[in-house]
């Protein structure tokens, strides 16, 4: 248990926090999402005792497919130690009493805000998401009743018109995160504010995803080894972002990066978002361009220094 | 110094010590205590309860207190604590006629039966700061002359208009038929009355205060009345199947603001007042008369009348009222997002290099274009 979890030690709760008819009843949500790919089940979804935008629906799955033997990976853009990650990994030690850990290959469960682990996942691994508006759609029609009938028509025109308005206007689809995608040639849906980057890896990935979203009362879901294609046109095919630097901790190439400022001089230099795979890559002797320079130790030491707890 | 984002246990861990810390103020000032602001902040109370979706007066003071007074803060630690607590099911509908009324005010009618009440409010008093209570002790118990509460009956001006056939009618609830509850499914649309009540009757006050304005001044006129506002005590009864009858769980607070508003007829139905409904725990009238409005207003389809505003468009309305998913969603941006907006930097600085290409591109072009035309 961490010291945040002790926070939240105000009284006995029921395992995992949730009564065990409302995990029931999202754990039904969950199956029908898991019958039709990519479809929003809505879901009774409850108040829960983190604000609605800080992971509710992510958590709400996660308390509902908890077992006491599970072992619980929990990040927020890609690291373990951000604030918020560190405080429901905190809510889940003291409310399921389950084992955590920060390595992916480790974790059967890991819920995520944001980013998917660089490690490729495995069929026995859960990728639970954080999703703030689950509807693609949404800022296209503001209206529930009409996304809902686009849905069920598969009428998805909207959705290519802006895609072309964006090319047409700044010669890109100028949608970087929340890239929408067509999952087994059926529904769009919102792989939720991940960086097109992971796109690729939600097609056909061997793990269940699972996608909470608290506020807005909906669940829905990709199976293994689902197809799942980003939308794009055939002369201007998907791309994700590319880095020209490697990190410079780990010397990983074709990874996620975070861009740091190291000082008001122009200083910056690029770390793995995916903090437990920059370490791992560390410990096994790889070392990026800046691995020596002072402002980098301060760094990586800030993060070794958690992982030690 | 950009470290301090991750590594947040221990800045979780403090920054819940100085709340702490901070909430509690200067410790040579008594802390306050739960029964103080029940009693003395009997309407952040009730907003609190109301919005909270949970009738629990100590509850609710230990909520306000533990916000430091933030009242949808306290809201949202009532809601989290309701989450925990078991559903067993639902009250029989409460009998506002039978109200223990402590205030009944009709802006309809000069008399009626029962008598308009007056009841403690802030409506004829000035506003000007009592610096007397700042500075006395004031436990002395201010003396009321009120008469004790007359034991005639109060029925609801709604229901003497409705003898008339002026007023359309209470819709007709059928007792067997399923409690619409949106905390037990989720909201979809088009939601009927009983779900739109309920979304407005735990929807955040200032929300409803101002769509019920917009009314008044022109998006969606409604032409209200306050037929009947009354607060007071009704009892709460709850069927038990295995006992075979009603029994009293207990008496709560409540505020109900009958709207009466302008006409529906037909060539088939005579014309008849409509009205707009409105029922808050608590002594919360601007809320009541709110929701009344917003209320009447939503139901402009049924009424045969054209939809213009924003008051009227359920939808909207009802996505929106609940201040707690609200707060939740426009806080939450407070949260690191350094890798979505990382996306977007890599997209910005590629269309301005670009950018800068074309540009360099045009300014040699037109260059030979000058040289070759010289």
């Amino acid at each position: 248990m961490n010291d945040t979890a002790q926070i939240f030690d105000q009284g006995e709760y029921n395992f995992a926090y949730l009564d065990e008819q409302t995990k029931r009843m999202i754990r039904r949500a969950i199956l029908k999402g898991i019958a039709i790919p990519g479809y929003q089940v809505p879901f009774a979804s409850r108040e829960m005792p983190m604000p609605y935008g800080w992971g509710t629906g992510g958590v709400q799955v996660t308390a509902s497919i908890l077992g006491k033997d599970d072992c619980l990976k929990m990040i927020d853009q890609g690291s373990d130690d951000t604030t918020n990650a560190v405080s429901i990994r905190g809510f889940f030690e003291k409310t399921a009493g389950v084992r955590t850990t920060y390595e992916t290959s480790e974790a059967t469960v890991i819920q995520t805000r944001h980013r998917i682990p660089e490690k490729g996942l495995r069929e026995d691994q859960v990728l639970v998401f954080q999703v703030p508006i689950p509807e693609p759609l949404r800022f296209l029609e503001p209206r529930e009743t009409e996304t809902r009938k686009m849905h069920a028509l598969e009428d998805y025109g909207l959705m290519h018109v802006k895609l072309y308005e964006d090319i047409a206007k700044n010669g890109h689809i100028a949608t970087t995160y929340a890239y929408p995608v067509k999952v087994n040639d059926r529904y769009v849906m919102d792989p939720s504010p991940t960086p097109k980057f992971d796109n690729p890896k939600i097609d056909q990935m061997p793990a269940l995803q699972l996608y909470g979203a608290g506020r807005e009362k909906r669940i829905y879901a990709i199976p293994p080894y689902t197809k799942v294609k980003s939308l794009d046109f055939d002369d201007y095919p998907f791309e994700v972002q590319k880095f020209d630097k490697p990190c410079g901790l780990c010397g990983a190439e074709n990874v996620y990066l975070d861009e740091v400022i190291l000082d008001d001089q122009g200083g910056r230099m690029y770390v793995c978002s995916d903090s437990d795979h920059c370490e791992e890559r560390r410990a096994n002797g790889h070392l990026g361009p800046m691995a020596a320079d002072p402002a980098a130790t301060h760094f990586a030491g800030g993060a070794s220094e958690e992982t030690v707890q | 110094m950009y470290v301090a984002v991750k590594g947040g246990e221990k800045a979780i861990r403090n920054a819940h010590k100085l709340t702490a810390k901070r909430r509690r103020g200067d410790t040579s000032v008594p802390s306050l205590t739960l029964e103080q602001i029940a009693q003395q902040l009997s309407h952040a109370v009730a907003r609190v309860m109301g919005e909270g979706s949970l009738y629990d007066e100590t509850l609710a003071a230990l909520a306000i207190k533990q916000a430091r007074g933030d009242l949808i803060e306290a809201a949202f630690l009532m809601r989290a604590y309701r989450t925990t607590l078991p559903r067993f099911g639902y009250s029989k509908p409460v009998d506002t006629a039978e109200m223990l009324v402590e205030r009944r005010i009709s802006a309809t009618y000069k008399d009626l039966p029962g008598g308009q009440v007056l009841g403690p409010t802030f409506d004829y008093s000035h506003r000007l700061l009592d610096f007397a209570l700042a500075a006395e002790d004031d436990s002395a118990e201010p003396a009321v002359e009120t008469s004790p509460p007359e034991d005639v009956a109060m029925p609801r001006v709604t229901d003497l208009l409705g003898d008339e056939g002026l007023m359309e009618p209470d819709p007709v609830s059928d007792e067997t038929a399923p409690v619409g509850d949106l905390t037990r499914e989720p909201l979809s649309f088009p939601a009927d009355r009983d779900l739109r009540l309920q979304n407005l009757a735990r929807g955040d006050e200032g929300f409803l205060l101002a769509l019920a304005y917009s009314t008044q001044r022109g998006y969606g006129r409604t032409h209200p009345f306050a037929g009947e506002i009354r607060y007071g005590e009704v009892e709460v009864e709850f069927f038990a199947e295995e006992l075979g009858f009603a029994v009293t769980l207990g008496t709560i607070k409540v505020t109900e603001c009958q709207m009466i508003n302008q006409f529906k007829g037909s060539a088939k139905t005579a014309p008849t007042f409509t009205r707009g409904y409105g029922l808050v725990f608590g002594q919360v009238e601007r809320k009541a008369m709110s929701m009344a409005m917003v209320d009447r207003s939503m139901r402009f389809e049924e009424l045969g009348e054209e939809q213009v505003a924003p008051a009227q468009d359920v939808e909207f309305v009802l996505s929106h009222s609940d201040n707690i998913q609200a707060t939740g969603f426009v806080e939450h941006l407070k949260l690191p997002h350094y890798v979505d907006f990382q996306a977007e930097l890599v997209l910005v600085r590629q269309m301005r290099a670009e950018w800068f290409e074309k540009r360099r591109q045009e300014e040699d072009s037109g260059d030979a274009a000058q040289e070759a035309a010289e």
